[in-house]
Formats: C-alpha cells, sequence, structure tokens
C-alpha cells in the first residue's frame, strides 16, 4: 500500500483528502504545514506528497525546495493542491519540481486522474 | 425519483423523448436524473415544474423547447485523456500499426463519435502534437460529432472550466497546450484548428462522412436500446476503412451486440470489421502489449 502525505493547515481539506485518498487505497500521514511535513519526510518518505501552497511556519513551495535538496528528496511525487490558480504560481511550482498541480476546489476523479498522471495511483 | 412518484408519468414521457430523439434510454431506476438535469430548462423557462413542462411540450409544438430538454437529459460527460490506458494503447500500438499501414498515402482520419464538449479528440490531437516529429509531413484529420449543438458548440470554442482542464489533463500538457483566459483555459489555434466538429446522428444512415481509419465511439452505446444500437453499429461499419480500427468504452463489447466487426484478437477493446483482413493487408499489431490476449 502506498503512502501519502497530506500537507495542508486546513484540517477540512485533510479530512476530504484522506477520505479520497483512503478509498484509493493510499495509507494516509497529515501535516499541517512545511515543517512539519518536512520532520515527517526526514522519518519516513512518503510516496506522494499532496501539497498546499499557502501555509503558516512553512509554505508548500518552500517545503518542496528543501524536500528536493535533501537526501532521497527527488523520489516522492510531489502534487500541489491549493486554491492558488494562476499561471505564474503553477509555472514556480513545476519549476520548484512538483510533478502535478490540482487547483482546488477537487473532486474524486481529479486527484484520482493526477495521481494516475505521476503514476501512484 | 420511482415510477411511482407523483410525476412518474412526466418523467417517463419526458424520458421516451430522449429515447426517441437521441436513441439514449435512461432506465427506471435513473429517472431521477430526468427532473435533476431538467433544472436549468424549468428555471430558463419559468416552468414550475415537469409535470408543466411535459403539458407545454405536450400542448403545441415548441421546438426549441423539445431540443433544450433533449439536450439538457443527455449525459455529456467527459474529461481529457479519459481512460489513460486507452490512450496509451492508441499511441504504442494502434497509431504505429495504422502508420505502417498508412505509409503510402501519409493520411490519417479519425473520427470521435458521441464527442460532447471535445475533450476526447482534442486530446488525441494533443498526443499527436507530443509527437510532431513523428507525424510530420502526415495529413491527419480528426472528426468530432455530437448530437447536441450546444456541446459542439462549446467544443469547437475550445474552452474549458478549472475544474473541466484539470480532469485527465496533466499539468505539462495544461501549460504547453491551452492559455488562461480569466476563470477559463482556452486550448491553443493550433491544436483546435486539428479538430473538426459537427452535428450528427450515429443512428441515422444519413451523414455519410467518409470512410475512417479509426473510430472512438466510447460510452456511447451503453446508452442505446439494443435495436438502436444494432444501428449504431451498422454505422460504424460502414464509416470504418477495411483494414481501420474501432474502439469502444470499456464496459461496451460487440460480443452479441452486432455481426458486422470481430474483437481484434491482439488487443482487448479494439475491434475490426469481419472477414475484413481477407480483403486487405491489414497491419499487425505488436502482440507483446500489455493488453494483447492470450493465444
Amino acid at each position: 500500500m502506498k503512502t501519502c502525505l497530506v500537507v495542508d493547515d486546513s484540517k477540512v481539506i485533510r479530512k476530504v483528502a484522506r477520505h479520497i485518498l483512503e478509498t484509493l487505497d493510499f495509507n494516509v500521514e497529515e501535516a499541517a504545514d512545511g515543517r512539519e511535513a518536512l520532520d515527517r519526510c526526514s522519518s519516513q518518505l512518503p510516496d506522494v506528497v499532496l501539497l498546499d501552497w499557502n501555509m503558516p511556519v512553512m509554505s508548500g513551495i518552500d517545503f518542496l525546495t528543501a524536500l528536493r535538496r535533501s537526501e532521497n528528496g527527488e523520489k516522492p511525487k510531489v502534487v500541489f493542491c491549493t486554491t492558488e490558480n494562476g499561471l505564474g504560481h503553477i509555472q514556480a511550482a513545476i519549476d520548484a519540481g512538483a510533478d502535478e498541480y490540482v487547483m482546488k476546489p477537487f473532486d474524486r476523479e481529479t486527484l484520482q486522474s493526477k495521481l494516475q498522471i505521476v503514476g501512484a495511483a | 425519483m420511482s415510477m411511482d412518484d407523483d410525476n412518474g408519468g412526466a418523467t417517463q414521457i419526458l424520458a421516451g423523448l430522449l429515447q426517441a430523439r437521441t436513441g439514449q434510454v435512461i432506465s427506471p431506476g435513473r429517472y431521477w436524473r430526468v427532473e435533476t438535469s431538467l433544472k436549468s430548462v424549468l428555471a430558463e423557462y419559468c416552468i414550475p415544474d415537469i409535470d408543466t413542462l411535459v403539458a407545454a411540450l405536450l400542448g403545441a409544438e415548441n421546438d426549441e423547447l423539445v431540443q433544450s430538454c433533449v439536450e439538457a437529459m443527455l449525459n455529456n460527460e467527459s474529461y481529457f485523456f479519459r481512460d489513460t490506458a486507452m490512450f496509451t494503447m492508441i499511441r504504442t500500438q494502434v497509431m504505429p500499426a495504422l502508420q505502417k499501414g498508412r505509409a503510402d498515402s501519409r493520411r490519417l482520419r479519425i473520427w470521435c463519435a458521441g464527442c460532447s464538449t471535445g475533450q476526447e479528440a482534442y486530446s488525441l490531437a494533443m498526443q499527436f502534437a507530443d509527437d510532431r516529429q513523428k507525424w510530420a509531413g502526415w495529413d491527419i484529420e480528426i472528426v468530432g460529432t455530437d448530437i447536441s449543438e450546444s456541446v459542439l458548440e462549446r467544443a469547437r470554442s475550445g474552452r474549458y472550466s478549472q475544474f473541466e482542464i484539470q480532469r485527465g489533463l496533466s499539468v505539462t500538457r495544461m501549460l504547453r497546450y491551452f492559455q488562461q483566459d480569466g476563470e477559463d483555459w482556452e486550448i491553443s489555434p493550433d491544436i483546435r484548428a486539428k479538430v473538426k466538429f459537427r452535428a450528427d446522428n450515429i443512428t441515422r444512415p444519413s451523414g455519410d462522412m467518409g470512410q475512417f481509419d479509426l473510430i472512438l465511439c466510447r460510452n456511447v452505446l451503453l446508452y442505446f436500446a439494443p435495436e438502436t444500437r444494432h444501428m449504431a453499429f451498422s454505422r460504424l461499419a460502414r464509416s470504418l476503412a477495411n483494414d481501420g480500427y474501432l474502439m469502444l468504452g470499456a464496459a461496451e463489447t460487440v460480443i452479441g451486440q452486432t455481426t458486422s466487426f470481430n474483437a481484434c484478437r491482439e488487443i482487448r477493446g479494439v475491434y475490426t470489421l469481419r472477414d475484413a483482413a481477407t480483403r486487405t493487408n491489414r497491419p499487425v499489431l505488436d502482440a507483446n502489449w500489455p493488453f494483447a490476449q492470450e493465444a
């Protein structure tokens, strides 16, 4: 079973994502900000990270930059999942090493299709 | 909604209208969908409920209202690269076979029957654009047809909402082939120019568009009653080149439905004209493809 780390400061979004991901047979871990997510990744790398952009303590883009610089940090597939829907943000995410990008709001089919695209579902 | 509900009769009439005009069948178990899908029509025409709507439809000739109802009840769900395995198969197996078979003419004609809002046809166009070097010098025609003018209008516009754009489409292709325009995303002129859309009813013999090398008719026939499905298969058979390929949806088959097609021995989900191999030199598909059926 693959593991997905859901990084979002919204408890509701984490709950919704967890529900969808569990129906897709993922083992789900949660983090409320980028720093907490990095700590989790340092103990065990997930297969996929579902990543919000705007979070307290450490943003999604800062987390992604730090993750990709860390040892084996290129391994997890990172899918941004954010309300930031402008071209500039999307390009910045890709440049920082994101594999896919989901614009909120999203549904099960959207998330599943993105996970299939990155080869995680 | 069940048939026991107060307006079950009205629902049945509306479902009958849809079947008569398009061939699509709504089973009684899904009659609830009729009222849900007609909410926008009721609001647009200031009609309080579907009983009143049926009375209006029966009371006088009103083609515009009839057309609005039919289009609202059609199942138009579509998204980009729906069924990724199928698109991979087209790219790695079907297209190489057709490229080999059409090496002299360097011409390919593809028909997306029941194209809805255009995502499938545009997905094919994007896939060809991804492989543009491989197809340099080829004349590739992609035709999308649907019975609904309103969905064709949307398909021709090439504009998709944020919700639609990310269903099945990778962010790489989104950035490569779309421009953001406010809340919407618009497909690039290059890709849009590769696809032609036209109105057509697949259950009618009219509308001869010539023969195609590949026909995609996915998740269309499953909504038809058996006799309508038979007519559609006849039309598809007439429209397919002798050595062409037909692809249906994952839940659809030709088995027990028509005598015009055979399941392709090499690839599950691909169909060929019965006995066509004896009439032409059909390109041979690669049996190493993971979906290839066991002998």
